[in-house]
């Protein structure tokens, strides 16, 4: 389990402890955490799981692959550094300590 | 106290009752699914899940005690046999249930073979929910022979996910090309050569005229007279809405379970949402079978039944994964008189749909960001010039900055 946390638009953070293995929209899904919608389910079709993800994390995540880019090339008030596609990241024990702030709305 | 009462566990019924308890309704509120399991996604069916590469818990839209947290009571492997809208009351299990508005969501059947053309025997699979799935996973064994009827986006998701197994796939369509039904010749063209390069053997304009076999199905005969053997059958012929209950209880249907662009059926405290449901779109009256408009009808319909009086606005978008292949479609293309291609880097293409001036729908291939500048545009009710569309030094978010309304007489461009 590693923990993350979600911080929403206004401010209320929830803390919860994420299986190894899911992603992050997943964690997200499954805590019932509002502002990650996810509809396409986690096939990076749709861009509905956006995050800011903690300027001290950008670095220790893996690298966003080519489909992630161009999605998140055309979601909602992106930041060029810190927005990403929660369905494409998995969590694995380094993830430990997450934070991710999630936008005002999706796309 | 009677409550609201939500019949069909899929992605619409899931949505609807969230969607009540977001927006603070905090009666009763009952959701009745036919299977076993919580409500799930269905589009890994055909892809991942097939695959082996998902597990089932992971399908779940929400985790199985979201339901008793929200304080919805999930009815698992219930089935509705009547409802009774004078009355207000449901047959559920063998026990009468009351509501004081109903929802219908109640999706959609895959369509069968006939059993008089050998739709019957053991080994012929349709693909709708995990228990087909689950039922023909033990097929999809390396070397085995598989033939897939229809080649629309649930055969040709399933051809991908055997070819990938390595499976020896034949798929039958019998109109002149696959896809035909939801897309332009372009991009059929894109997906013949992909499933091609994979070893696929597709079959167009070619149907089926039965299957062969006792008890198992062994092999098929097809309208030219051609036999082909086969170890086992997937049928992906479309499906029709699940209007059955509704029907019976004297609710209008059209296309599907009718609705008023407040979701509204023709019975004032029953409401439908999803697959099943037709519903006003600019000036027809149609019906979706999508994950995005499952839920945000859904979504608009639990609004409506407390009052919200919010007219349902389709925003139409589909997906389809086949091999390493992702297409996006925005939009509708019903009624499309011309296409533009636009080539992107490597593999990647999107079809461009317009009639007369107007863009209606885009079908993106590895792109995402033409579906996604697309889906801006149409949804915005906007347009762009084809020509600036098809010329690839054109960037897509210049794109969205000279969008506009359509000129109401047909330009040149």
């Amino acid at each position: 389990m590693s923990k993350i946390t979600y911080i929403e638009y206004g401010g209320r953070q929830h803390v919860v402890d994420v299986t190894e293995g899911l992603t992050v929209m997943e964690g997200a899904r499954d805590n019932s955490i509002p502002g990650i919608v996810a509809d396409c389910g986690g096939a990076c079709a749709c861009s509905t799981c956006h995050v800011y993800v903690d300027p001290a994390w950008v670095d220790r995540l893996p690298a966003k692959e080519i489909m992630e880019e161009d999605m998140l090339d055309f979601a909602y008030k992106v930041d060029p550094v810190r927005s990403r596609l929660t369905c494409q990241i998995k969590v694995t024990e380094e993830l430990d300590g997450l934070i991710v702030q999630i936008p005002e709305k999706q796309i | 106290m009677t409550g609201i009462v939500v019949i069909g566990g899929g992605q619409a019924g899931a949505a609807l009752v969230a969607k009540l308890r977001e927006a603070g309704y905090s009666g009763r509120l009952t959701l009745i699914c036919g299977e076993r399991v919580p409500p799930y996604q269905r589009p890994p069916l055909s892809k991942a899940y097939l695959k082996g590469d998902m597990e089932r818990e992971r399908l779940f839209l929400r985790p199985e005690s979201f339901y008793a947290s929200q304080d919805i009571d999930l009815r698992l492997g219930d089935r509705v046999t009547e409802i009774d809208p004078a009355a207000r009351l449901l047959k559920v299990g063998g026990a009468t249930l009351a509501y004081s508005q109903l929802a219908l969501t109640t999706g959609s059947v895959p369509r069968r073979l006939p059993a008089l053309i050998g739709g019957s025997l053991r080994g012929v699979y349709v693909m709708r929910g995990l228990a087909d799935i689950d039922a023909m996973a033990a097929e999809f064994v390396a070397g085995r022979r598989l033939l897939i009827v229809g080649g629309g986006y649930i055969g040709l998701e399933a051809a991908a996910v055997a070819a990938s197994l390595g499976l020896e796939v034949t798929l039958v369509e019998a109109a002149p090309r696959i896809l035909q039904r939801v897309a332009a010749p372009e991009t059929s063209n894109y997906f013949r050569t992909l499933h091609k390069s994979y070893g696929v053997r597709l079959l167009e304009g070619t149907s089926l005229d039965r299957l062969l076999g006792s008890g198992t199905v062994k092999g098929a005969v097809l309208n030219d007279g051609r036999e082909l053997e086969t170890d086992f059958v997937l049928v992906g012929v479309g499906v029709s809405p699940a209007t059955g209950l509704a029907e019976r209880a004297g609710i209008a249907i059209d296309n599907g379970i009718w609705t008023d662009e407040l979701g509204r059926t023709s019975d004032r405290a029953i409401w439908a949402a999803g697959d099943c449901a037709s519903f006003p779109y600019k000036d027809m009256q149609i019906r979706l079978e999508s994950v995005g408009h499952a839920i945000d009808h859904a979504e608009c319909v639990a609004v409506n039944m407390l009052g919200a009086g919010l007219p349902y606005i389709a925003k139409p978008w589909f997906w389809s994964d086949q091999y390493d292949v992702k297409l996006q479609i925005a939009g509708l293309n019903s009624g499309y008189d011309r296409v533009v291609e636009r080539s992107g880097k490597c593999i990647s293409t999107s079809i461009w749909y317009y009639k007369g001036d107007q863009l209606l729908a885009v079908d993106a291939v590895n792109d995402p960001r033409a579906y996604m500048a697309a889906k801006r545009i149409i949804e915005a009710g906007q347009t762009v010039d084809p020509r600036l569309v098809q010329d690839p030094n054109t960037d897509l978010r210049d794109l969205l900055v000279t969008a506009a309304a359509p000129q109401t007489k047909a330009s040149g461009f």
